[in-house]
């Protein structure tokens, strides 16, 4: 097929360059410099897609961000699919592969454009909802088959094989679009010397005035446009960024940029380049310069491909050497639709008819429309088209003064293309991000921005400014402001002078008067890409939906991934009509972030895969990997979990490991627990606040355990702490809660005791920590450490003592978690994989068994020990835990804890406390979260007494354990419970002590 | 996303360098253990939640470590200060 639509001559687009693409299935051909859309257009492409809930044919309207049709699914692979990009925001590459969103076998023959002709009329607002309501259940059946049948995009089955990155800047001034008032704000501000970013969404820099007639300084616009951006790119304090959409404004000026970078360059980011990058920018100004949308006209069947915007053709026409028809007519609101028809007619194509809504415009641009001998007919609109696939003709009806009403008959006049304005809306979405309502204006008929309480300003078409010398002069103007605001200042920037026809004034007409009511008219379309009509509003506010919130979420106007930018204002317009009240009345619906979609992958950025979280690993991690470890995520560490060997099941593993650790010696990397260095003459005192027990005569070389309670007396840590010193002691804490207890310390000591002389500092990864257990880590030990007397007289239970193992200072706690003789053995960090493999080779004749995390649970539930945050969930006080005797009652100071555990829900009887459970039959391990009653056949819903916290296979002891709460369990030893399964078994146990294994702690204490 | 001028580093950092605390200025009350529950309760559970000015805690938790207060509007997001512990705002609703 060939550009038959192309002009010979003129735009911006390089004929030397043809490129090769494919729409849905046909090849076509268009020129570097195309958006998609231009070229389809270019090739005569008038069906693009099929609307969502009727299935009519559609075309592209639009030449921007407002384009509500041509929204297409991109991609010539399964991992570069990228759906709903806008083929007017999309430039076209060789190769570029491009499907429409919706159409089935496609957009020409669509099997549900039959439903949506036929029963169209039968399909109201809510159609969905009020017809498929019931049975509710299957609403999940219909939901899915309506989604396949309405369409508009799919996301990709295969990872994205292209990388997206982010970056964080500052700049003084932020120029949003730049048009005209953007480049006038950009070249000002940057004078000043100010750091200044300028981004916009398009391909090129320079918005309107890249198919703009008018003359700036004498010469084309598009030279004025070169001359500044080149001024601009040899500024080092200035950053341009084409391709680069503002998609969100949030607090304090915070600012995000979505800049597609190779987008426009293939299927693939060519190689070490980023796709596409999210800017995260705090800029200390922001100018918006973010022009306008021009509104169409709402009228009866205009939808039919050929039914343009007025400026959109204006732009195909002279930016891109593209006449998308023959034969015009237009219809407008205003002199800003006279450039359509005159750019038409520049191109050598026929207007039809160049029609005014308004009674009897007098002006330079009637006056040059005369001059051109071009048909102006006034007071009159088009209100009706014919043509399914393509315009054949347009109906103009004569309007009353007001343009509320048709006076008298259609006049059909034959044409293929129509182009409708009904005005300017400027693009106040960024502005509302920052919270500011946007305002209506009488004089301009349009809403803009609200005053916002960000450093902000607006210059050109947003603020309702539409003629190019306003829109230069608000431009430098801003730009000036902002940068002297920002501290700088002594640029010199005069206005350009430019050569313009002047306006007179609009008319307020959104939707056209059709003889018949609007519920019998034909379809005329709001919002297409939602296939919401006049009708169908007018509807919604019979129907008693009053304020345009409801409205819009009734009708779901606004909601497609336009957002509404072409249709919300008609729409607001038709409602206000209908309620009988002003625009302003009525109000706006207010547009969130984003301003346009942004791809996953630029929100992602590198924070996917093996980058999407930080990993941390201990000195002992090759040894881990070497021997099989499989690994558990503790927060962001990883911690070997238990050490198959082949052939091996994971409770077979575990099973060697806890009899190896019991019966002979076993090892624990345990570097992972948080470690807090204090220091300081108060570090003793401040230690006895923070913690429940007594700290007063804790000697230096002892060691003690401690719980961590929060003022609501319920405990949240626990570990062991040392006295290193009189004034210097080493905190351990649970491995997750390391970096909140370290805040939790400062919290008390900065704003409660900071007469208090203490410091803190994390020293977990200073160390490496191994725990050697088992009756022989004391012979095992006594081989590598030189200078510690490991004589159990000598080196006591709940001691430490400094030394040194095989040559590297070491401190040795002996301490237990696992109800052996055991040593915990710490050496800074960088010796850790060293020490850990000098005690293998040693202790392969004790058989030394590494164990992970999983056997730890076994060992420590085996003797009671809790594990705080698995055992404990913020409801549990010491009492509860049966760890009374850990609460230092006789303390001075109302320590964090005390006063909470004394309110009266805490010292009541019955409460949930901490027990160990024996299931009668002791193969059946408890699923963990499983509740106890106490008579399973009792009617639903069940008392519940409490629930299992941790639950095990104990190969030492030959049967399952479990801990868990139950209410008054403390007294109700010996009593069975009863565990209902999901499964609908029920499990029976018998409540008993929590420590199941050496009551008297003989094992250790040898 | 705010941006937070930290008084001890004396600059102004991206909020991902803070962890809100809570309402600013609760002290602990100075005997525990002679509070009634209702006190106790007070102080542990009962904040303001005000919308306009709030004097919030702040800590540079990303940063130099150190707690301070901050005078905001939970409804505009607008910070009128930041100060240090021990010290008192200066805007108030």
């Amino acid at each position: 097929m060939t550009q038959i639509n192309r002009l010979q001559t003129g735009g911006r687009i390089d004929r030397s360059k043809p490129l090769a693409f494919r729409f849905d299935g046909k090849s076509y051909q268009g020129y570097q410099g195309d958006t998609l859309a231009s070229a389809l257009l270019a090739n005569g492409v008038d069906v693009v897609g099929r609307s969502f809930k009727y299935s009519r044919p559609r075309g592209i309207m639009a030449a921007g961000a407002d384009e509500p049709n041509a929204v297409l699914q991109l991609g010539a692979t399964e991992a570069t699919q990228i759906p709903n990009v806008r083929a007017t925001q999309q430039a076209v590459y060789d190769g570029l592969e491009a499907q429409p969103t919706n159409g089935w076998p496609n957009v020409n023959l669509d099997a549900m454009g039959f439903v949506g002709r036929w029963f169209g009329r039968f399909m109201p607002p809510g159609f969905y909802y009020k017809t498929f309501m019931y049975p509710q259940s299957l609403w999940m059946f219909y939901e899915k088959h309506i989604r396949r049948a309405a369409g508009l995009g799919r996301s990709p089955r295969a990872p994205d094989a292209d990388q997206y990155d982010h970056i964080n800047q500052h700049a003084d001034v932020l120029v949003v679009g730049a048009g005209p008032a953007g480049l006038g704000a950009a070249l000002a501000a940057a004078r000043t010397g100010a750091r200044v970013i300028l981004a916009d969404e398009q391909e090129e820099l320079g918005g309107s005035l890249l198919d703009s007639a008018a003359q700036i300084d004498g010469e084309a616009a598009s030279v004025w446009v070169t001359r500044v951006l080149n001024e601009l790119a040899d500024c080092e304090n200035v950053q341009l960024l084409p391709r680069s959409t503002v998609n969100g404004y949030h607090d304090h000026n915070f600012l995000t940029i979505h800049e597609r970078r190779a987008d426009h360059l293939g299927d693939r980011a060519p190689d070490g380049m980023t796709r596409q990058r999210l800017h995260r920018l705090r800029a200390r100004w922001v100018v918006l310069a973010t022009g306008a949308h021009e509104r169409p006209l709402v009228y009866g069947n205009n939808d039919v491909p050929g039914c343009f915007v007025a400026a959109a053709l204006s732009t195909y026409l002279r930016r891109y050497a593209v006449a998308p028809g023959h034969s015009l007519v237009v219809s407008t609101a205003n002199d800003y639709g006279y450039r359509a028809a005159f750019d038409w007619q520049d191109a050598g194509h026929e207007v039809v008819a160049l029609v005014d809504s308004r009674a009897n415009p007098q002006g330079a641009w009637q006056d040059e429309a005369r001059k051109r001998g071009l048909r102006l007919i006034t007071g009159a609109a088009v209100t009706d088209v014919r043509g399914s696939k393509r315009v054949k003709a347009a109906a103009i009806v004569p309007l009353n003064e007001d343009g509320t009403q048709a006076t008298g008959s259609l006049q059909w006049l034959t044409c293929d293309t129509v182009a409708t304005s009904g005005g300017w809306s400027p693009a106040v979405h960024l502005s509302c991000h920052t919270g500011a309502r946007p305002q209506w204006r009488d004089d301009i008929i349009g809403f803009v921005p609200g005053k916002s309480r960000e450093q902000m300003l607006t210059a050109g078409a947003v603020a309702g400014s539409y003629s190019l010398t306003d829109c230069l002069k608000e431009g430098v103007a801003a730009g000036l402001k902002a940068a002297t605001d920002a501290g700088f200042s002594g640029a010199d920037v005069p206005v350009p002078t430019v050569s313009e026809l002047a306006e007179t004034a609009p008319m307020a007409l959104f939707a056209v008067p059709h003889p018949k009511p609007s519920s019998r008219a034909p379809k005329q379309f709001v919002d297409y890409q939602n296939d919401v009509t006049a009708a169908g509003i007018e509807l919604a506010t019979r129907e008693g939906f009053e304020s345009i919130e409801h409205v819009k979420r009734y009708t779901a106007m606004g909601f497609g991934t336009d957002q509404g930018k072409l249709g919300n204002i008609n729409g607001m317009a038709i409602a206000a009509r209908s309620l009988g009240q002003t625009i302003p009345e009525t109000g706006t619906t207010v547009f969130r972030p984003n301003y346009t979609p942004v791809t996953f992958g630029a929100i992602a950025g590198r924070h996917c895969r093996d980058l999407f979280e930080p990993k941390r690993f201990t000195a002992m991690q090759p040894w881990h990997e070497q021997h099989g470890a499989e690994f558990e995520n503790v927060g962001q560490w990883k911690r070997p979990w238990y050490y198959p060997k082949p052939g091996e099941s994971m409770q077979e593993a575990l099973n060697r490991e806890c009899l190896a650790t019991r019966e002979s010696v076993g090892i624990l990397d345990a570097s992972t627990l948080g470690k807090i260095d204090i220091q300081g003459k108060d570090a003793r005192e401040f230690i006895g606040r923070i913690y429940s027990n007594a700290w007063a005569k804790l000697a230096p070389g002892k060691c003690r355990y401690g719980l961590m309670c929060g003022e609501d007396g319920m405990v949240f840590d626990d570990g062991v702490t040392s006295c290193l010193g009189e004034n210097h002691f080493l905190m351990t804490t649970t491995t997750g809660g390391a970096a909140g207890v370290l805040e939790w310390l400062e919290l008390y000591h900065q704003t409660e005791w900071p007469e208090l002389e203490v410091y803190f500092n994390s020293v977990t990864d200073h160390w490496a920590t191994m725990g050697v257990a088992g009756p022989n880590s004391r012979k095992l030990l006594a081989e590598l450490i030189e200078d510690i007397d490991l004589d159990g007289e000598a080196f006591r239970f709940m001691d430490w003592r400094q030394g040194t193992i095989c040559g590297v200072p070491c401190r040795v706690f002996r301490i237990s978690f696992t109800g052996e003789l055991q040593y915990e053995i710490n050496v800074p960090a960088h010796y850790g994989l060293y020490i850990w493999e000098r005690l293998f080779e040693h202790g392969e004749k004790y058989n030394l068994t590494p164990y992970g995390t999983e056997t730890m649970h076994i060992l420590r539930a085996e003797k009671g020990f809790i594990i705080a945050g698995q055992d404990t969930d913020g409801s549990v006080h010491p009492y509860d835990l049966g760890m009374g005797w850990a609460v230092g009652e006789n303390k001075p100071f109302s320590f964090i804890g005390r006063r909470g555990m004394k309110r009266e829900d805490c010292v009541r009887p019955n409460r949930k406390q901490f027990v160990g459970l024996k299931t009668k039959d002791p193969n059946i391990v408890l699923p963990e979260g499983v509740h106890a009653v106490a008579d399973p056949n009792q009617p639903k819903p069940m008392a519940m007494l409490g629930h299992v916290t941790s639950s095990y296979y104990s190969a030492f002891l030959g049967r399952s354990i479990a801990l868990g709460f139950i209410k008054g369990g403390h007294e109700r030893m010996g009593d069975t419970v009863y565990y209902p399964l999901e499964d609908g078994r029920v499990v029976e146990a018998e409540i008993c002590s929590t420590i199941f294994l050496d009551p008297k702690g003989e094992r250790q204490n040898v | 996303m705010f941006y937070i001028y930290c008084p001890y580093c004396e600059e102004y950092r991206e909020e991902e360098e803070f962890h809100p605390k809570g309402e600013a200025h609760i002290a602990r009350p100075e005997d525990p253990d002679n509070c009634t529950d209702e006190e106790w309760g007070d102080y542990l559970f009962f904040r303001k939640n005000p919308r306009g000015v709030h004097h919030e805690l702040w800590v540079h938790a990303a940063g130099c470590r150190k707690f301070f207060n901050v005078t905001r509007d939970t409804q505009s997001y607008r910070i009128y200060e930041s100060y240090k512990i021990g010290e008192q705002p200066s805007v108030s609703a």
